[in-house]
């Protein structure tokens, strides 16, 4: 399959997703990059014409946070570029790794892998950042663990900045959390499960905030899923410190009755979170205080899942649901659908350092068509990922991506 | 003898298996109080049995009983084992120690493997919460949960429930409405304290739990148990007094500073018991930390210690749930399929 643009394309008949709003139009792309869009714009002779037929035409999505390159999972849900977090075996610690990867998916699904932060991801010994970042590293990321050495934390902080790259933290005191699987309170109690008091996040939410001002640094706090945490978050940005915050469609959809009957569908890892701090998140999508809504898809088969709650691995496939799930956000009226771009589209890129995830001239011609209507249930059973743990099994969702162009190549008709 | 023959309190149950319409016995939670207490009904002809000097019946002859016991135990191991062999049935012991678990081998295909062997009741203990029941969701036959990691110890409840019955009875006492029971350990990693707590509140009782703030879970109001870190202001009045095990395994430091602090504060000393109702019962799931959470003066004490008889009445209990759970696949009349009720 040549990936090259041969030709430009004329996407006609739809409803263009803007950075601020959705306008009626035509989009034009050449050379793998958006030259025109808007309600003047016209196919020109020699185009290839797709007709959206009245269907939305928005940026391909940048998933700011997948633990495996699932290509087909990735683009049913409409992904065209994909953070990978460098909990992989062996973890994103080195140059070659890195390069490796940045290419893996090319050239219908741009992979950017995230340079662990420290040296197998003990959290002990600094990695060699500058050259993973000379390998293919657009950020850096903890992993799905926190720093515990405060020490570190500020060194690490320090370079990154110098660097000018963004530090994904996982913000959870591992002091607190231990060995916990699920949020403490009344669920994990019934289930007789380990678990650690919420508020290990915002502790370590703090801690972050606090060496990334003092450091002068950018930080992303990868999920913050409570309101303690996030009123750190908004606090935070009201004071001018780069920080930046996301979060799964699991952490706004579901709290953590989710675990019931021992399901390991809904562990994850941060933990489920009890219904109230699930409404502060769905608050902080709505007022801004969450920039970025990642599927942190992580396909888990039997082996993994099929276990005692504590005993599985953490994680879900979310790359098919993350659209549908922030579609739903839209039609609830949290946010409005320019919005919905900017969460899982724009704001993810911009923190890559991506020219993508928007539809403006220049741009890359990551673009996605949906019908944001299409009813569907998610069905464990049938799912283009690897495996189908999926915390939304059985759920009735709307939204689906119908075709799909990845530097103006169609690769999903 | 058979067990059947035995019919229940006109009135107080359904009829047949609609007394107990579930296939496997997980857990107190989601039991109602009438299946409780036609548990405990059950389970006093073999108390009776169990006094007699001639112990066995053939209830289950032919069946086979597997005991698959993935953490170490001995009293609760044994206790199914001789009320197994006690109905006749034919008894196997699997040890996690011995097993291909530690060749790696899965949670699931164990179950299968079992399952393979036709057992026609699966005893099982597992250190994870939830284990049982997802090894009770792969196999055919009853399964019956012995302990899952810090879940529940259903039979222990019910065990705890059935000799506090009987200490009541020979006081002229009926039942647990207004009964105070005071619980009082390691509540956070006690699946013994959550049976017991969704088992005494099912039946009447009112139940406080005492531990240090490290030990105690979180939410335990919700489920309907009162929390104290005092000690003796939670044995103020209490009626029974339910003493757990601390697990020397967590006494690092980590929960607990030392064993001679904990007894000061937590101990059941004869002194400290005086401040429960007089005459307040004592009871213990055992294994006893004697001199740690409890006294031997106190745990010895005949009359209001009934440790030895919570033991006694492990061997009956377990004996009913058998009975009752394999009532299906044995056939027994009003237990079949016409009786499609498995929740």
């Amino acid at each position: 399959m040549g990936m090259k643009q041969m030709r430009p394309l004329a996407i006609t008949g739809g409803s263009l997703v803007l950075p601020d709003r959705v306008v009626r139009g035509t989009l034009r792309c050449a050379e793998g990059r958006i030259v025109a869009l808007g309600d003047a714009t016209a196919p020109q002779d020699g185009d290839d014409v797709f007709d959206a037929g009245g269907r939305l035409v928005a940026p391909g999505l940048v998933d700011f946070g997948v633990f495996a390159v699932d290509k087909p999972a990735f683009h049913f849900g409409g992904i065209t570029r994909a953070a990978l977090m460098p909990d992989q075996s062996p973890p994103l610690d080195h140059p070659a790794r890195v390069q490796f990867l940045a290419y893996s998916g090319k050239p219908d699904l741009w992979v950017h892998p995230l340079a662990a932060a420290t040296r197998g991801l003990q959290g002990t010994e600094l990695a060699e950042l500058a050259m993973m970042r000379e390998a293919g590293a657009r950020a850096i990321s903890t992993g799905r663990r926190w720093i515990a050495d405060s020490g570190l934390m500020l060194r690490l902080l320090q370079y990154a900045a110098m660097l000018d790259m963004v530090v994904v933290s996982h913000a959870e005191d591992s002091g607190i959390a231990g060995k916990a699987v699920a949020t403490a309170g009344e669920m994990a109690t019934r289930l007789g499960l380990p678990s650690a008091p919420a508020e290990a996040e915002a502790l370590a939410a703090a801690r972050d905030i606090a060496l990334a001002e003092l450091a002068g640094a950018r930080l992303h706090l990868r999920q913050v899923t409570t309101r303690a945490a996030l009123d750190l978050v908004r606090t935070a940005k009201q004071r001018g410190i780069a920080v930046t915050a996301g979060v799964t469609p699991a952490h706004f959809q579901l709290s953590d009755l989710a675990m019931g009957e021992f399901r390991t569908f809904a562990r994850l890892s941060p933990p489920l979170r009890s219904e109230a701090d699930r409404q502060a998140v769905l608050e902080a999508v709505g007022d801004g205080t969450i920039d970025v809504i990642c599927s942190s898809h992580d396909p888990r088969g039997p082996e993994d899942k099929r276990l005692p709650f504590a005993d599985a691995e953490p994680g879900m496939a979310g790359a098919e649901t993350l659209l549908a799930m922030v579609l739903g956000l839209v039609r609830d009226g949290v946010i409005d659908m320019a919005r919905a771009f900017q969460l899982v589209a724009a704001t993810p890129a911009s923190l890559l350092g991506a020219d993508a995830g928007r539809l403006a001239p220049g741009a890359e011609a990551d673009i996605a068509i949906l019908d944001p209507e299409r009813p569907w249930i998610v069905d464990s059973r049938r799912m283009e990922a690897s495996a189908g743990n999926t915390p939304f099994d059985g759920q009735p969702v709307q939204g689906r991506v119908t075709a799909l162009f990845k530097g103006g190549v169609s690769i999903r008709p | 003898m058979t067990s059947s023959a035995k019919a229940p309190a006109a009135g107080r149950y359904p009829a047949g298996g609609l007394a107990f319409p579930h296939r496997d016995l997980l857990g107190i939670g989601g039991l109602e109080t009438h299946e409780l207490l036609f548990l405990l009904d059950e389970a006093e002809q073999w108390v009776e049995l169990n006094r007699r000097s001639s112990k066995h019946v053939d209830v289950l002859s032919g069946l086979t009983l597997i005991n698959a016991f993935f953490e170490n135990s001995t009293r609760t191991l044994l206790s199914f084992e001789i009320a197994g062999k006690r109905l006749g049935a034919d008894v196997v012991n699997m040890h996690a120690a011995t097993s291909s678990l530690k060749k790696g081998e899965t949670l699931i295909d164990t179950a299968v493997t079992l399952n393979a062997m036709r057992a026609d009741a699966i005893v099982i203990r597992h250190a994870s919460s939830g284990a049982v029941a997802l090894i009770a969701d792969k196999v055919d036959c009853p399964v019956l949960n012995a302990g899952d990691g810090q879940h529940e110890h259903p039979t222990q409840a019910l065990l705890d429930a059935l000799a506090l019955r009987h200490a009541l009875r020979a006081r002229g006492q009926d039942e647990f409405a207004g009964l105070c029971v005071t619980i009082c350990g390691d509540i956070l990693h006690s699946r013994v304290a959550r049976s017991n707590i969704l088992c005494l509140t099912a039946l009447g009782a009112r139940v406080r739990v005492c531990a240090p703030p490290a030990l105690m879970p979180a939410a335990i109001e919700a489920l309907g148990a009162e929390p104290f870190h005092d000690f003796d202001a939670a044995l103020c009045g209490a009626d029974v007094v339910m003493m757990l095990r601390l697990q020397n395994e967590r006494m690092d430091g980590q929960f607990i500073p030392s064993p001679r602090e904990y007894h000061r504060l937590y101990g059941l000393t004869s002194t400290r018991l005086a401040r429960a109702a007089p005459d307040a019962l004592v009871m213990h799931p055992g294994p006893m930390n004697r001199g740690v959470e409890i006294d031997s003066d106190v745990a010895d004490r005949a009359g209001t210690s009934l440790i030895v008889n919570q033991v006694e009445m492990g061997v009956a209990i377990r004996m009913a749930c058998l009975d009752v759970l394999t009532r299906r696949g044995r056939g027994v009349a009003g237990w079949g399929d016409e009786a499609k009720q498995w929740v």
